[in-house]
């Protein structure tokens, strides 16, 4: 019995110092911050003037949530969030569904086509900067060689096409995570279920809608979950193409937070604003998980 | 009838796959073209879609202008450490995590999924007091330890899936032969999961490379910035210099898309395997 005691404490201390590491890194560094942010939100907190910290209540919200860009603000973060989401799912899926069935040079292909994924949001945003540019850059020159445009376009110094430009290049880095996830899920529908569905004479597209959608579902939902989160925690795509500009046109939440934290110093506002990232993220989260989870019980 | 639709079938698949691969490949092929461009072709119309002249110009002004072998070799030391240190403290937790249950499990891996959903910025100020009070400031160390723990969690939640799939007897049959559970997990276990691990490594490698905001916050001083920081001053000091600017971008993105190309095989697979099996 004693030593059934010792050697349950010899694993459950193996187990604690294996995650002692994590668990300190994880808690001392994310979340002690993140909590300590959140105080700060309610404090008169400038990097110019730290003196005096004091409490302001939600002063820190006002201010940010009666500035005249605000609206402008969530208006191009639900356009940035959605927009890109739709177009990277919708060309990832139609990818993915051309790619499952192997062909020669897929591996070569993938390798072209899905290395976006290695590159930093900043740098593409300078990749992209450079492309729509409105003198030199090679986008109007293409649309003036192919007469769709009969001037150049100012696509980063024009408010009107600034956001559509910045979504451009999100889409272009985003779709590979949509292809990669759902590649990988098509393949893993058994090729029974197709055989049995060809018997019963459904056409391709029948087989589309009632084998393969529903049974890669759950990675559908998981991956767009998780993709609305993380394009909406992604500023560093429009801080290397336009850093929100001109005229704050292309700011989202999250750049408009970075913009208070690199050049005004307010940490404070900065705070406020992630506190209220933070709010919409899971009010999204929940309401998400509410509706995936009841059109799943309507199926059944 | 049917074979007809079939080849139309195939026709526009082939043309769907070729915008696509256009799509992708023409970007970063502009950016390569423009920096092997001198400087009259970089801004004179009409554009060059192919280098009348090919030069290595830009490249050479900017190690001239900057000390951008300097910049190369910090990102490369640190996204390397860093990488390193992250394996070994995710194996340990990833292996704990996929091996046993215990009370409160659950809620650690939520802890751990949760991180990935805040905005990073809202601890910042709290960091950067951390690392002037530990004297981190502006020195590498501080980058090493904030991207170990910007991956720790992802990195746990993807070892652990692999763990997941290797079977314990094996490393249970290790421990009946005298190895304890550490060294059965090193000897045994770790060997086998190589893939996986090489996927971890490459991910996290990656991440550190082209990490920029706490690069920006903890790094003021030349002989510590990363490439990204060096990038970044220089879009904000300078009005752009598209030659030198897209030379930088190529060297900053090579390494990368290199790495990935390799390993892209073992990387899909890694980070497509928490998603997939929900």
């Amino acid at each position: 019995m004693k030593l059934k005691l010792f050697r349950l404490n010899r694993t459950q201390t193996f187990i604690f110092l294996c995650l002692l590491p994590t668990i300190l890194l994880v808690f001392g560094f994310t979340y002690y911050p993140i909590v300590k942010g959140i105080d700060v939100a309610f404090r008169n907190y400038s990097l110019f003037n730290l003196t005096d910290v004091r409490y302001i209540g939600l002063d820190n919200f006002k201010t940010v949530t009666s500035s005249a860009q605000f609206g402008t603000i969530l208006k191009n973060t639900a356009l940035w969030v959605s927009i890109s989401l739709v177009l990277q799912f919708t060309i990832g899926f139609a990818v993915a569904l051309i790619m499952r069935k192997s062909f020669r040079g897929r591996g070569v292909y993938q390798g072209f086509v899905f290395y976006s994924w290695a590159l930093s949001g900043f740098l593409i945003g300078i990749i992209w900067r450079w492309l729509f540019n409105g003198q030199i850059g090679v986008i109007n020159d293409l649309l003036l060689k192919l007469g769709l445009i009969s001037e150049r376009i100012g696509f980063l110094s024009d408010p009107k096409w600034a956001m559509f430009s910045v979504i451009v290049a999100n889409v272009w880095y985003g779709v590979a995570f949509f292809a990669i996830m759902l590649l990988a899920a098509l393949q893993s529908v058994p090729s029974e279920l197709y055989e049995a569905a060809e018997i019963d004479g459904a056409s391709s597209f029948g087989q589309l809608r009632h084998v393969t959608i529903p049974y890669i579902m759950p990675t559908i939902i998981s991956t767009t979950a998780l993709r609305v989160i993380w394009i909406f925690n992604f500023p560093d795509l429009i801080y290397g193409m336009t850093n929100g500009g001109p005229a704050g046109s292309t700011h989202i939440l999250t750049t408009y937070m970075l913009d208070k934290i690199v050049f005004s110093g307010d940490y404070g506002q900065a705070s406020a604003i992630g506190i209220i990232c933070i709010g919409i993220l899971v009010l999204f989260t929940t309401f998400y998980l509410f509706a995936t989870r009841a059109g799943k019980a309507g199926d059944f | 009838m049917k074979k007809r639709y079939a080849k139309l079938g195939l026709a526009g698949k082939i043309v769907v796959l070729g915008i696509y691969l256009v799509f992708m490949v023409f970007p970063l092929y502009w950016m390569i073209i423009t920096s092997l461009k001198p400087r009259n072709e970089i801004f004179t119309l009409p554009l060059q879609y192919w280098p009348k002249h090919f030069t290595l110009d830009n490249y050479v002004q900017i190690f001239k202008i900057s000390k951008f072998h300097v910049y190369l070799g910090n990102s490369l030391f640190i996204s390397l450490v860093a990488a390193a240190i992250v394996l070994v403290v995710t194996i340990l937790s990833g292996y704990v995590l996929a091996r046993f249950a215990f009370r409160g499990s659950g809620q650690l891996m939520m802890a751990f999924f949760v991180t990935q959903m805040i905005p990073l910025f809202i601890g910042f100020s709290t960091l950067y007091m951390m690392m002037s009070k530990m004297g981190l400031l502006n020195k590498q160390a501080s980058l090493i330890l904030m991207y170990t723990v910007g991956l720790v969690p992802f990195c746990t939640i993807m070892l652990r899936g692999f763990f997941q799939r290797i079977p314990a007897s094996l490393e249970e049959a290790a421990m009946i032969d005298g190895c304890s559970r550490l060294g059965a997990l090193y000897r045994v276990i770790v060997p086998i999961m190589m893939p996986g691990i090489s996927a971890t490594f490459i991910f996290a490698f990656v991440q550190n490379w082209n990490e920029l905001f706490m690069a920006i916050m903890f790094i003021d001083r030349e002989s510590s910035k990363t490439l990204p920081v060096a990038m970044n001053s220089f879009i904000t000091k300078f009005d752009i210099d598209w030659g030198s600017m897209s030379a930088a971008t190529v060297l900053s993105v090579v390494p990368t898309v290199v790495l990935f190309a390799i390993c892209q095989r073992f990387i899909v697979e890694g980070l497509t395997q928490g998603a997939v099996k929900g």
